[in-house]
């Protein structure tokens, strides 16, 4: 067990080493007031100017417009594939799935309903999946950007301009670092050619199609973007992905790096570091204690299954062993990106309710890049809400007051992930027809585990995290279709919530901070928050994980 | 201060950042790490792929993917030390990589297990205690490793099947095996196609 404490304390430093100075830089992107030769560039061939601010409508039809066009980009490649070069020969890709593929990237999703190295040719790869990795992670760190510029600003109208978020967080953070990240990830033994599959014989004799591809640089802003979508069907367990134990934990600090350091940028930007130390101290507090219990469960190894084999290794891979996956699957689940190194159907019953418990905790533990801090913070303003009504003051939150019109955003905000989710598990179960077609075609293990697959897809999908019970047959026109409009619901509904808070923030001045406000730079504060953020997720999840997980697992 | 204030203006402004986005995320990013990795890392960047032991030159695989070591019939070959059970296609398929996905409580889990089982301790007769990740097949179906004891356990069935010293095949194994990653990552392992590998040279 050493080994795994070891490997925990390795990534936290590393984390801790990068959290200021990653922190800061994106701090001076989003608030430098100079453009670059190369964006000034840009924006003359976009046509924006990027002096001009927005209003929060605005930034949001941005937001709507730009991801539409790549929802029917990503559809039209994918769907002409046929005629594309270095296609490998595959065919276009079906409409169903074209349809949930292209909702998937976009919406930093990244869920995949098919298998890389048989449906998707290199081209759409890297110019359609690779292209939407950097443009939904910008997004959502643009959005972030937003609501923090509301809570730092006092009676504003604007919000800043999306273009110029979008650019600048691709052109001076996500692209630079996954440059440096490729060259990295290709020294450790990721693949980056354009060979195909190459058929070689092998020792005894027989014939082995090594598969080719540009992995390095799709992997390099899969993970910074937390966006998870592999370029092969085994995702981050395949050799070529993820080779060895060393690349796995660069892959981890890769997922985390920017989320957990954004909690500094907002720090930075609202002018209290302290503001984002105790958000900081939230999500490293869920994100140790899942690490904990998930690790514990898994080397414990109960079940059937486990116990006959030995030990909980169905789904994992030996060079990584217990350790590495736990390490890896608790990332992933918790920053919304969904890349999956062992077999989350096969974890152990209640091992396997972690990953779950992870999502519907909201991503927020750091949650995805941008939309994990804004999550926390759309939570915090809960949370000086409920305080405020225990002790019967009007709550604020950074000078800013929380009236009917906030906590109403907000509310919106904690209810669209978990109606989707209820909503979507209770009609594929509900519905004769619907559910005939699940349970013989959708469902590989029976029983409550079967359930869970569901749940966990629906939960995956409207979380915009990715992962997936994966024994699950999610290639049905009923679980394409849903699950592709779960995942664009589940990103931009919340996204309009929050650019309508941000407006409505913006607007008010900065109330000074009187002896009856709560502090938000205290620990007093994260305990509030951290306990909010999980009675919340217990009370709306309990008894559907009761059906699922907790059947299975105390049976 | 010019902001857009329309939808259609906002879609064409879209369309022409997708298109500029296309070019140099999807087509420049890419094309510059090929060259990076083609230079710096010609090795890794082509699949890490390992030549025959003998004078062909011709690779026999990938260090990193697993494969198969089977006879004629297709059955596994008692003279070559034998990977983790795969769900990539018929086992091994570089086309395919896949786990299984068996719940913990799955019949049929619970019966490939009980197989494997049966088939290591008949390949291997002597052995007690079956290693987990012989009964178990990996995430992505192509893992190139087996545990020390996986290993160790099929060193006598290869040893007399060469009609080789069995303390020579051990020594082998210990010496074809690779720790944890800077001592603390991951698992100790032995990579199934190298050891098979160095195997063939200690007959030469």
């Amino acid at each position: 067990m050493w080994f795994t404490i070891a490997q925990a304390a390795t990534l936290v430093l590393v984390l801790a080493v990068l959290y200021r100075p990653l922190g800061d830089y994106m701090a001076r992107v989003y608030t430098s007031t100079r453009d670059t030769k190369v964006e000034r560039g840009l924006y003359r061939i976009i046509g924006v100017d990027p002096s001009a601010s927005q209003t929060w409508q605005a930034y949001a039809r941005s937001i709507l417009a730009f991801s539409l066009v790549g929802v029917l980009l990503l559809y039209a490649l994918q769907r002409l594939q046929g005629w594309l070069p270095l296609a490998l020969g595959l065919p276009a890709v079906p409409q169903g799935l074209a349809f949930n593929t292209a909702a998937s990237f976009v919406t930093n999703t990244n869920w995949q309903s098919y298998s890389g190295e048989s449906t998707m040719g290199y081209l759409v790869q890297a110019v359609g999946l690779g292209v939407q990795n950097f443009a939904s992670a910008a997004v959502g760190l643009a959005v972030a950007v937003a609501l923090i510029r509301s809570l730092a600003a006092r009676r504003t109208l604007t919000l800043g301009n999306f273009w110029v978020d979008l650019i600048r967080g691709i052109m001076r953070l996500l692209l630079p670092l996954s440059a440096i990240t490729a060259i990295l990830l290709m020294a450790g033994g990721v693949i980056q050619n354009l060979n195909g599959f190459t058929d070689v014989t092998t020792l005894s004799g027989g014939v082995q199609s090594i598969p080719g591809g540009p992995v390095a640089s799709q992997e390099a802003i899969k993970l910074l973007g937390t966006n998870g979508g592999g370029f092969f069907n085994a995702n981050s367990a395949h050799p070529f992905e993820n080779p060895t134990p060393l690349t796995n934990l660069f892959q981890c600090v890769l997922m985390l790096a920017i989320p957990f350091a954004l909690t500094r940028t907002f720090g930075v930007m609202v002018g209290n570091k302290k503001q984002g130390y105790t958000i900081l101290a939230v999500m490293g507090g869920f994100f140790l204690i899942s690490l904990t219990v998930l690790t514990l469960l898994e080397y414990a190894g109960a079940g059937t299954g486990p116990q006959a084999a030995g030990a909980a290794l169905e789904g994992k891979e030996q060079r990584f062993g217990i350790g590495g996956s736990t390490l890896f699957g608790t990332t992933s689940t918790l920053t919304s990106t969904g890349a999956v190194n062992s077999m989350h159907d096969s974890f152990t019953a209640l091992g396997g309710m972690l990953p779950l418990l992870n999502m519907m905790l909201g991503e927020v533990a750091p949650g995805g890049v941008g939309s994990g801090l804004y999550g926390m913070l759309v939570l915090a303003i809960i949370t000086v809400f409920i305080a405020g009504l225990l002790v019967g003051r009007t709550p604020e939150y950074l000078g800013k007051k929380i009236g009917t019109r906030e906590i109403k955003l907000a509310s919106l905000y904690l209810l669209t992930v978990p109606t989707l989710i209820l909503s979507f598990t209770a009609i594929s179960f509900a519905i004769p027809v619907i559910r005939a077609e699940i349970e013989s075609v959708s469902i590989l293990n029976p029983g409550p585990h079967g359930f869970s697959e569901v749940l966990y897809a629906f939960t995956s999908a409207a979380n915009n995290n990715g992962s997936a019970f994966a024994g699950l047959t999610a290639n049905t026109p009923w679980l394409t279709t849903t699950l592709g409009l779960v995942m664009l619901l589940g990103r931009f509904l919340p996204i309009l919530w929050v650019l309508a808070l941000a407006g409505t923030l913006g607007a008010q001045d900065r109330v000074p901070s009187t002896a009856g406000t709560l502090p938000t730079h205290k620990p007093q504060f994260s305990m509030l928050l951290g306990s909010i953020t999980l009675i919340v997720t217990a009370l709306t999840f309990f008894p559907v994980l009761v059906l699922g997980p907790l059947a299975e697992g105390l049976l | 201060m010019v902001t857009i204030r329309s939808w259609p203006r906002t879609f064409w402004v879209s369309l022409r950042t997708m298109l500029i986005f296309s070019l140099l995320l999807g087509v420049l990013f890419p094309a510059l790490m090929l060259t990076v990795g083609q230079l710096a890392f010609p090795a890794q960047a082509n699949g890490s792929m390992l030549d025959a032991p003998a004078q062909s030159a011709a690779p026999v695989g990938s260090a990193l993917i697993g494969q198969r070591f089977t006879d004629k019939e297709g059955n596994p070959d008692p003279s070559f030390f034998q990977p983790r059970p795969s769900n990539a296609g018929d086992g091994y398929d570089g086309e395919a990589s896949s786990g299984s996905n068996f719940g913990p409580e799955n019949p049929v889990f619970l019966k490939a297990i009980a197989e494997a089982k049966a088939s290591y301790l008949a390949q291997n007769p002597g052995i007690t205690v079956v290693p987990a990740d012989a009964l178990t097949s990996s995430a992505s179906g192509l893992d190139p490793d087996i545990s020390v004891a996986n290993a160790l356990g099929q060193a006598a069935r290869v040893a007399s099947a060469r009609s080789l010293e069995p303390a020579e095949v051990i020594t082998l194994v210990h010496a074809q095996t690779t720790g944890r990653d800077l001592g603390f990552l991951g698992e100790p392992r032995v990579n199934v196609l190298k050891l098979n590998i160095a195997l063939l040279g200690l007959e030469n």
